[in-house]
């Protein structure tokens, strides 16, 4: 019973929650459901995981669940994408595929398939934007010897030229293809919209930087962040003290952390207007409306998430009644303002529609936006999104697998452990005055940049009916070896 | 960072669970001590999981019943349905269902008018269509006015519950949710008022809204262009070659009065299973739900649908060219999952297809170096009845579906022509052990699992009888299955093969 062809109910809804009151609520005369009494809630205290720092600067954390008999684990390592060399765009994502596939000296890659999956082990290693990791799980009477092996690949890994090759192409294919889907079109082009196509976050690798990638620059990056602050967290069925001493003895005698240099980056923001990619093989819009969103050290961060609520969150967001369940224009509508740990994400509103409804699903998508600021909430907005987020907050921390992922989030990115106690408090104070300033406050419909992915010869009205300026298309013609870099960006 | 070409479509959806026997803890013995099950008189049967490791519980109501079931011209009508159980009933949703009730009465005769004006096959008069459009628009105006749009959701919603969604299947339909342990009651109440009481609550745009998805899914996505292309083709009769969210002019016609239809006929008590998974126990949970579920109608449980698929004799292609890059798939018939040799194919499938060390991955990606992804599985696109046991796979860059093709075939007639080794067969049995106790730690997936597991084998203890069944998978097994299968007659294949834009024709999924 492993495949099965399903339609779901919500799709791609991201989001988070409410809107506006409902029309003649006030008239219902009766509520049955408000009869129907609410216990209190069992008694709850989340376990938390043990942290212990060593000296050297490295942090464990030790989540116990004795509920099935696995034992699994991470080693998170800072530096990711963002810091490779524009030059060899790519390079950590090579990386994270060929370091597991590579293997070490005492055991290659294909020897440690052979291995762990006779044991229904696993051990793997990824690359991201801000980090490396190497990760592993195993059936606990596994687990000495998989953690070994996963050890031995953190410190001693050897690159391979032949998986370097492989990993290349399994990219290259990526590369090829990116044009095929409309909706991965419309994230990655919304992306650079927001933040430029050359920054960091959203430059893309292209088969010449990709091409550039040696075994070299693996064992340089590796020799990079390997003596940065390594985060090691194991969860599962384990004695607490035999395992302490078994991660102390594999990271307690590595050298001091070196720290992590500040960022110095810059977020302009979009440039306003309209963006337009014809892509005649679809018969619906991918529209993105996007701007600079913030990062989660802003104090206004639980006010913004009380307003992403309203405007995109749930089934009641302005968004959804307005354009789904009254207009009928789309069965994909979400959004809101994006915070990132250590930098600004996006604010992105994102509405699929049919070719013809694009001009329409554009105009009601944007009048919810600027209606942030011009339709004043109302304290029955407040509260319906308030219970929304406050009702389910719990399922932030309902297993020991979530509990120990937000820790080591929190560790990673240097927020206080504690960090969703104060946010639920923050939450549980926002006012209907604090919305409509923070509404002021960070909502400038005239700063956003609409991107639409579709088919232009179906796109009747036009895109100039919205009369936001000219309509700029971008070429997204991937280049191919020969061609410079960069080559089939933006005009 | 770039995206991986993951064939999503056509994974499997359904974490299916079963418990590793010497595990103490999570063997049938600790199941049959934590599992109440419930048939009520009405004949909806309950399952009651517990579970208590966080003040939480998720829940799945499995409706056995999906888009195979959709009667001739009407393809997409249990989806279609699925849409509506999120719109309220008598009691939620509305300030006078009374009035409301004769309002919708009166969309649907306008609907009813202008439908068979828009269907003359001679002599429509676009005058009076246009008018009865507009007395269409207008009776849902008033209609509107009755309503407290999507107030059954936000009621779940401001009372905690977190994935609040369903989805339709060509065999069943499945509602879900979690939410805190102490909104049990209130849950039973909306969740048997959507199954006994629903409401025909602004169909017609809700349809709208479904007609999008299709546009999603289907029109403009490659992958479900030649996904529907395909199922097309492999099936003459069944109705598992029918587009599941319905052809344009099907699911685009389908009025309120058919899904109301559709809902008394197939949701009735013994056709449904509702699993509840997590800090619940079932002294205190069955008699409320029992007074709750008690109101869904009883009724007889609907005919299966008889139609049979013919046996395939004709080796079928398709060859779709468009602009986008090349993708090769392939099936071939097999039995439902109640064949004696169930196990059998998902031992096929994990020898030739799961993870690095699998035959398919070293042959073609790691050693011949054709493809970035390859995958044999089955049952799709159902298990209920008889589906087919598919391969997929992504060419490298410059390679062909042609060679991919090839490549799939040769690692074919090795399965059929040789026994698979020993260590191959000791590891699909306890990657499958190991994986499916690991989906014993999931309120929802649990949930999901035991409700289907009732629904399909009339009881919940197969997902770990099953066990028995794959331990006892031999070589000769999986040769005999393979050579019984994998014959060029009883294939379809399918693939994109890639051609300039312009000549690229457009096309047209929408119906309004």
């Amino acid at each position: 019973m492993k495949s099965a062809m399903v339609k779901s109910f919500l799709g791609i809804s991201l989001a988070i929650a409410v809107l506006l009151a409902p029309s003649g609520l006030s008239a219902q005369q009766n509520k049955p459901w408000e009869q129907i009494p609410t216990p209190k809630l069992h008694e709850f205290k989340p376990q938390q995981p043990r942290r212990i720092a060593l000296k050297n600067g490295i942090v464990l954390f030790l989540q116990e669940d004795h509920e099935l008999p696995f034992v699994s684990g991470s080693v998170l390592i800072p530096g990711g994408s963002r810091d490779e060399d524009a030059a060899k765009t790519g390079l950590v994502e090579l990386y994270g595929q060929a370091w597991r596939t590579s293997g070490t000296a005492k055991m290659n890659g294909d020897a440690l398939d052979d291995l762990l999956e006779a044991k229904a082990a696993h051990i793997e290693t990824g690359g991201g934007e801000d980090s490396t990791s190497v990760s592993w799980d195993s059936l606990k009477g596994d687990a000495d010897q998989v953690f070994s092996l996963a050890l031995d690949l953190l410190l001693h890994p050897k690159f391979s030229a032949e998986k370097l090759a492989l990993a290349q192409q399994q990219m290259a294919a990526g590369i090829v293809r990116r044009n095929d889907d409309e909706g991965e079109i419309a994230e990655r082009e919304s992306a650079k919209l927001v933040y430029g196509p050359n920054s960091p976050y959203t430059r893309q690798p292209e088969l010449a930087t990709i091409g550039t990638v040696t075994v070299k620059d693996f064992e340089a990056w590796h020799q990079r962040t390997i003596g940065s602050k390594l985060i090691v967290s194991v969860d599962g069925d384990f004695d607490p003290v035999a395992m302490e001493a078994k991660l102390r003895a594999a990271f307690e005698g590595l050298p001091p952390v070196k720290a992590e240099p500040a960022r110095h980056e810059s977020f302009p923001g979009p440039k306003p207007g309209v963006d337009f990619i014809d892509k005649q093989d679809v018969n619906q819009s991918n529209i993105e409306i996007v701007g600079l969103g913030t990062d989660r050290h802003n104090p206004d961060v639980p006010t913004l998430s009380v307003m992403n609520e309203i405007l995109g969150g749930g089934f009641a967001s302005r968004l959804f009644q307005k354009v789904r369940t009254e207009q009928g224009l789309a069965y994909a509508v979400s959004g809101g303002m994006g915070f990132d740990y250590d930098h600004p994400a996006a604010f992105q509103v994102m509405v699929l529609t049919k070719s013809a409804s694009t001009v329409d699903a554009t105009r009601s998508a944007l009048a919810e936006i600027g209606g942030l600021t011009s339709k004043p909430f109302t304290q029955e907005e407040l509260t319906r999104a308030k219970d929304n987020i406050l009702n389910s907050f719990l399922f932030r921390y309902d297993t020991r697998e979530k509990v120990l992922a937000e820790r080591v989030r929190l560790e990673f990115y240097g927020y206080p452990a504690n960090y969703l106690e104060t946010y639920r408090a923050s939450l549980e104070k926002v006012t209907v005055d604090g919305l409509n300033a923070a509404a002021r406050k960070y909502i400038h419909p005239d700063k956003l940049a609409v991107l639409v992915v579709g088919n232009g010869p179906e796109i009747k009205p036009s895109l100039d009916e919205l009369k936001l300026g000219p309509v700029t298309p971008v070429d997204i013609t991937i280049p191919m070896p020969g061609q410079k870099p960069g080559a089939g960006e933006k005009k | 960072m770039q995206r991986k070409v993951f064939f999503w479509y056509l994974s499997g959806f359904l974490a299916v669970a079963m418990a590793w026997t010497s595990a103490g803890a999570q063997d049938l013995k600790s199941f049959e001590q934590r599992i109440t099950t419930k048939v009520l008189p009405n004949g909806l049967t309950l399952v009651v999981c517990e579970r208590p490791e966080a003040p939480v519980f998720s829940f799945s109501t499995f409706i056995d019943t999906g888009d195979v079931n959709d009667p001739s011209g009407q393809s997409g009508l249990a989806h279609m349905f699925e849409h509506l159980a999120f719109k309220g009933t008598s009691q939620i949703g509305t300030t006078d269902y009374t009035a409301e009730k004769a309002a919708l009465e009166k969309v649907e005769a306008a609907n009813n008018a202008y439908e068979t004006e828009y269907l003359k096959a001679v002599g429509r008069d676009e005058k009076k269509l246009a008018a009865l459009k507009a007395a269409v628009k207008q009776a849902e105006t008033e209609a509107h006015q009755y309503v407290v749009p999507n107030q059954f959701t936000d009621v779940a919603e401001r009372n905690g519950a977190t994935g609040v969604n369903a989805y339709t299947a060509l065999d069943e339909t499945v509602y879900f949710w979690s939410m805190p342990e102490n909104r049990l009651e209130l849950w039973a109440w909306l969740e048997s008022g959507r199954l006994s009481d629903a409401v025909p609550r602004e169909f017609y745009k809700e349809r709208d809204v479904v007609m999008e998805e299709r546009r999603m899914r289907t029109d403009s996505s490659p992958q479900g262009r030649l996904v529907e292309q395909f199922l097309a083709t492999a099936y003459v009769a069944h109705n598992y070659g029918r587009s599941s969210i319905g052809w344009p002019s099907e699911v685009g016609q389908i009025t309120a009065t058919e899904a109301m239809d559709f809902h008394k006929k197939f949701y009735v008590g013994s056709n449904i299973v509702v699993a509840v998974v997590g800090d619940v126990k079932a002294s205190e949970a069955l008699p409320l739900l029992e007074k709750y579920f008690s109101r869904v109608p009883a009724g007889p449980k609907p005919e299966e649908m008889t139609t049979v698929e013919p046996k395939q004799f004709a080796e079928k292609t398709v060859v779709v060219r468009e602009a986008t890059q090349p993708m090769y798939l392939e099936g071939y018939h097999r039995p439902d999952y109640r064949d004696p040799d169930n196990a059998v194919y998902d031992a096929i499938s994990d020898i030739l297809s799961n993870g690095r060390v699998s035959r398919l991955y070293r042959s073609l990606v790691r050693d011949k170096q054709i493809a970035v992804e390859v995958a044999g599985f089955s049952p799709f696109p159902g298990d209920k009845y008889p589906g087919l046991y598919c391969f997929f796979a992504v060419p490298a860059q410059d390679h062909t579906t042609t060679e991919i093709r090839d490549a799939i075939h040769a690692e074919i007639e090795r399965l059929k022509s040789a026994d698979v080794s020993d260590e191959e067969l000791a590891m699909f049995k306890t990657r499958t052990r190991a994986d499916l106790l690991r989906g014993l730690a999931d309120n929802q997936g649990l949930a999901n699992t035991l409700a289907q597991y009732q629904t399909r084998y009339g009881d919940w203890r197969e997902l770990f009888r099953e066990l028995d069944k794959v331990d006892k998978v031999t070589k000769s097994d999986v040769r005999r299955v393979a050579n019984q299968v994998f014959q060029s007659s009883n294939r379809t294949s399918a693939w994109v093969e890639t051609v300039a834009p312009a000549a690229t024709a457009q096309k047209d999924g929408g119906a309004q």
